[in-house]
């Protein structure tokens, strides 16, 4: 099978960043993929498909976050996972949409 | 901006470790760190069963037993002050509905401020930094007392690869 290589660069856009709740919702998607899933901040490359090692990007909103992926499934892999990350924003608010947003997590 | 690297001693409140809980249930273990840290006074004004209610709601959206006999039931909190946690040790184990769908020994209860999630994800990062060690859970696991806990977080601090 073909196996590609891509990479895009996303940046976290939800108020609270990538706390466990969306960390919990990136891993579900990457492990969807067969696609091996990295993702960096600058200091470190992490398993995207670990809940553990998410969790250990505090990623802040507006942090820019490197996801790699390797495998048939590259492309889809990483078009998920953006999608999440910046267009629906892990369904989180924007920092603008904070007023009035009860605290819940 | 809060400093680089936030430490395990900024924020685990060294009083309120439990080494041997006597809770039996996921519940009852999170009622008991709270009131631990209720007792030394780091809650302030903040009642603990407010806090545990918090914390078991939260819990019952999505487990943070992560798997590995760990887990870090956390809540944000509007009138915490500060980001503060409290380690609790089970020896006999409690289900958590972990991921692994394990036992739990170790449970690091989080409570953060409602306003500063950057301080949040700074100390959520440190505690699984080590948690990721196979080495710092199973120190973690084997402490019996108190004392113990409080070497292990300290010698954390100074080994990043603990």
């Amino acid at each position: 099978m073909e196996n590609k290589i891509c990479e895009k660069e996303v940046t976290i856009g939800n108020a609270d960043g990538l706390h466990m709740r969306p960390a919990m919702q990136f891993v579900d998607i990457a492990n969807r993929f067969q696609s091996n899933i990295q993702v960096s901040n600058n200091e470190n490359t992490v398993d995207g498909k670990s809940i553990m090692q998410m969790s250990m990007l505090a990623a802040t909103v507006g942090t820019k976050l490197s996801i790699s992926a390797e495998g048939s499934d590259a492309e889809d892999a990483i078009e998920a996972l953006r999608e999440l990350v910046e267009d629906k924003k892990f369904d989180e608010p924007a920092p603008d949409q904070e007023a009035g947003h009860s605290e819940k997590k | 901006m809060l400093e680089q690297y936030m430490k395990l001693m900024d924020f685990v409140c060294l009083d309120a470790i439990v080494p041997d809980l006597e809770a039996n249930d996921r519940d009852g273990a999170i009622y008991e760190l709270a009131g631990s840290l209720a007792k030394i006074g780091a809650l302030g004004k903040i009642k603990p069963d407010e806090v545990a209610k918090a914390v078991i709601e939260r819990e019952n959206e999505a487990s943070t037993g992560m798997g590995k006999g760990v887990a870090v039931p956390h809540v944000k909190h509007a009138k915490a002050k500060r980001v503060m946690a409290a380690i609790g040790q089970s020896s006999r184990g409690i289900d958590f509905a972990a991921l692994d769908k394990k036992p739990v020994y170790s449970i690091i209860l989080l409570i953060s401020p409602g306003n500063d999630p950057e301080q949040h994800l700074q100390a959520m990062e440190n505690i699984f930094r080590h948690l990721q060690q196979e080495q710092f859970r199973k120190f973690l696991r084997q402490a019996q007392t108190k004392e113990q806990i409080i070497d292990l977080v300290e010698e954390a601090d100074e080994n990043p690869s603990l």
